[in-house]
């Protein structure tokens, strides 16, 4: 059952204008419906501008040839997108980029609904909430170039790190962690769920403060044991907030590129080659634009699927 | 009410079209650079002003200004990184500021652009006796970008760690520096005897710390201006680096080190020896002022007795195809490579002048400057990528295939053989 909204405009309750002109309505009726696109029209021209025109240029771009770096560039058809996806390297940055993305967002997701549920407890008192709310927020503080840093000088073969393991004897001589290709895209994508999850863990913890508590009051009565409780109380009742942050999770991920080129620039051997880097490396080491349009509308087709789903998901809700 | 609410609207209404009108103006607005007094504004872009001390390109580029009232210089002034990437963008939609501070490694692309001017013409026109330059960087025998101050990567040796590994010279020739490097290595506390940075984000550690070795033996890795990498020259290169990392004197993490990692490794004394820019010695000593270093020249093969290329990087200069003021912009051009302000900017610099009459004072600059100084003039200044067509990419590629090798899954033929193929499809 759905309820008309109330009608927000208040009509004057006087008389219609007393002198009205022949032309008159029809010109004021035409200008009213277009008085909302003239307060919209500078939103409309950033739009267009900065938006819109871009991606047209770059979709144009992707079906010519030798575009921006020769004069007279040639209408090529297909043959970018022939080139793009039949070269082994872009097809490494999909996987690697599906692997980056779907396990960042894994670990996000448990990472951030665990701590959401350990800040959300009635077991910690005020002061411990506020301490460990604080503690679990910083990784999300630092910007992308401090958190490549940091990581990149802990995990350094004669790093924090490998010292630490090789003191408690887990390790006999330091691992080359990001000089690794069997490592290395593991250990950009543990700094990437390092550096992630406290957004998730804000969100569910929005969430969960957010479900009535008579539902578990409801399902003690029924004899609901906590972990039914979770199951079939705080799940369902998070499944909105899940789903959005998921989707928007791999939409984020996906176009991560400054995290992956400060630590590892997509070496080594194309280890933790990213559609982002192999977009970029097109473009400003090969200067191959043309090209690189065309791996960036299939980045942009990619990630449309997914902003589908979210708007779907955003729709039904 | 309703008065209020018609006039509510007609003011927002005003508001909007200004907003509106602002937005159009800022996209659409243009600067106008000569003004009604025939004083003309040049806009040079760099990266050269964050590198030097606080305000004294400033200064320099005000000099510039009192000696020639009619023109001004806006300095548009990034990080190197940043300043490529307004470049490139800049070369590719032909709105290049005036004058631009160029890398060797871009001049090949943004000439074949037509983004940058054929300086031959300007240098011409003003007039200009060229003999003084150092060198000039050409495509298709025409001078697009004009090397102002260059800087060189000699050997830095850790003679603290030279010592104590029981080593009495520093190594001059290869033999002698793998024996070093094994001797560093095997001092403990996980010291190694060299560092090489493959960090593909920025792969200049293959011009910088692996080519360096060839044109130190008076090698090539072009013939005729093609690519030339399955010769024995080349390939001894490779298979000598091979041979170091074999030997475990190379410091882990190569495959991912940049550069900054390198210079870090070596001033912690982690790393007994590198080959590094001049510029860093300030930086080396800032950090660890108790490390005792010198520098050298870069270890030739054994029996090598011509002179030795030394690796250098340039500050160079061209002039937009774009600009209107072409003339103007040769004039900033030839004030900073006369003999006393392309000194002056070259002592601030660390680095060595482009014109080959200035001389740099080193009576305030640390020692190893005046030693380096004795190198460069002794060798060869040697940069074969320099004029190439995408070289960054060609480093890469080469990259790519070092990697392979080290890392055991590829022989030193196979990757010389594909970074050929590479290079030959870029270099035509």
């Amino acid at each position: 059952m759905t309820t008309a909204p109330a009608d927000p405009i208040v009509k004057p309750e006087s008389a219609p204008p007393a002198e009205p002109a022949a032309p008159g309505p029809k010109r004021s009726s035409v200008a009213r419906r277009l008085l909302p696109f003239g307060y919209l029209s500078p939103t409309i021209v950033l739009i267009v501008v900065l938006m819109i025109v871009p991606i047209v240029m770059v979709i144009s771009y992707s079906f010519r040839d030798n575009v921006i770096v020769q004069e007279n560039s040639v209408f090529a058809g297909l043959a970018n997108y022939t080139d793009v996806l039949t070269d082994p390297d872009f097809l490494a940055a999909i996987k690697n980029t599906g692997i980056f993305i779907t396990v960042s967002m894994v670990a996000h997701l448990l990472l951030g609904l665990g701590f959401a549920m350990m800040l959300n407890s009635p077991l910690l008192g005020g002061v411990a909430k506020s301490l460990f709310r604080v503690v679990y927020v910083l990784p999300w503080l630092f910007t992308i170039a401090v958190i490549a840093v940091i990581w990149r000088l802990l995990l350094d073969p004669s790093g924090v790190v490998n010292y630490v393991l090789n003191a408690l004897g887990l390790i006999d001589q330091g691992v080359d962690w990001l000089g690794s290709p069997s490592t290395a895209l593991w250990v950009v994508t543990f700094a990437n769920i390092w550096s992630g999850y406290p957004f998730f863990m804000i969100s569910l913890l929005a969430g969960l403060q957010g479900i009535p508590g008579e539902l578990y009051e409801a399902a003690s009565v029924d004899g609901a044991s906590p972990w039914r409780k979770f199951l079939h109380v705080t799940l369902p009742q998070l499944r909105p907030v899940i789903i959005s942050m998921a989707v928007l999770d791999l939409i984020w991920t996906s176009q991560q590129f400054a995290l992956i080129w400060m630590m590892t620039g997509g070496g080594p051997l194309n280890s933790t080659e990213m559609l982002s880097t192999f977009t970029y490396k097109l473009a400003f080491s090969e200067y191959e634009f043309a090209t690189a349009s065309a791996s960036a509308v299939v980045v942009l087709l990619l990630t449309m699927i997914l902003a589908f789903f979210y708007v779907r998901q955003q729709r039904e809700r | 009410m309703a008065a209020r609410s018609t006039r509510l609207r007609r003011w927002t209404a005003i508001a909007t079209a200004v907003g509106l009108a602002a937005v159009m103006g800022a996209c659409g607005g243009g600067s106008d650079d000569a003004s009604s007094d025939g004083t003309v504004t040049l806009e040079f872009a760099q990266w050269w002003a964050p590198e030097l001390p606080d305000g004294s390109f400033d200064k320099i580029i005000n000099e510039f200004q009192t000696a020639n009232p009619t023109i001004k210089v806006k300095l548009l002034s990034a990080p190197y990184a940043s300043t490529k990437q307004q470049l490139v963008t800049g070369a590719a939609s032909k709105t290049l500021p005036d004058v631009v501070g160029l890398d060797g490694a871009w001049v090949n692309d943004f000439a074949k652009q037509g983004a940058i001017a054929d300086m031959s013409k300007l240098m011409t026109d003003a007039g200009y006796d060229a003999s003084q330059l150092a060198s000039q960087v050409q495509v298709d025998g025409k001078t697009y970008m004009v090397p102002v101050v260059n800087f060189v990567y000699p050997l830095f040796v850790n003679q603290d760690l030279l010592t104590k590994a029981g080593v009495d010279k520093v190594p001059s020739t290869r033999t002698e520096f793998l024996d070093a490097a094994k001797k560093i290595s095997a001092t403990g506390d996980n010291v190694k005897g060299w560092a090489l940075p493959l960090d593909t984000a920025v792969p200049n550690g293959i011009q910088n710390d692996v080519m360096s070795w060839l044109w130190a033996s008076g090698g090539s890795m072009l013939a005729d201006g093609k690519p030339a990498l399955q010769t024995p020259q080349v390939k001894s290169v490779v298979e000598y680096v091979k041979s170091l990392n074999d030997a475990g004197v190379i410091a882990p993490g190569s495959l991912t080190m940049k550069e900054q990692d390198k210079v870090e490794k070596f001033t912690t004394g982690q790393v007994g020896m590198v080959v590094d820019s001049l510029a860093h010695i300030n930086l080396v000593k800032k950090n660890n002022p108790d490390l005792k270093f010198t520098v050298a020249p870069i270890p030739a093969e054994d029996g090598y007795t011509g002179k030795r290329g030394i690796p250098y990087a340039s500050w160079g200069i061209g002039v937009a195809n774009s600009s209107e003021h072409k003339a103007e912009a040769f004039k900033l051009v030839q004030y900073l490579m006369d003999a006393k302000a392309n000194a002056e900017l070259a002592t601030l610099a660390n680095g060595f002048p482009g014109n080959k009459t200035a001389k740099p004072d080193f009576t305030d600059s640390d020692p190893l400057f005046k030693q380096a100084f004795d190198i460069y003039s002794e060798g060869t200044p040697a940069n074969e990528f320099v004029g190439l067509p995408k070289s960054e990419d060609l480093m890469r590629s080469f990259d790519e295939q070092l990697q392979l090798v080290l890392t055991g899954k590829g022989s030193v033929d196979d990757a010389l053989a594909k970074s050929q193929e590479n290079w030959s499809s870029v270099i035509e």
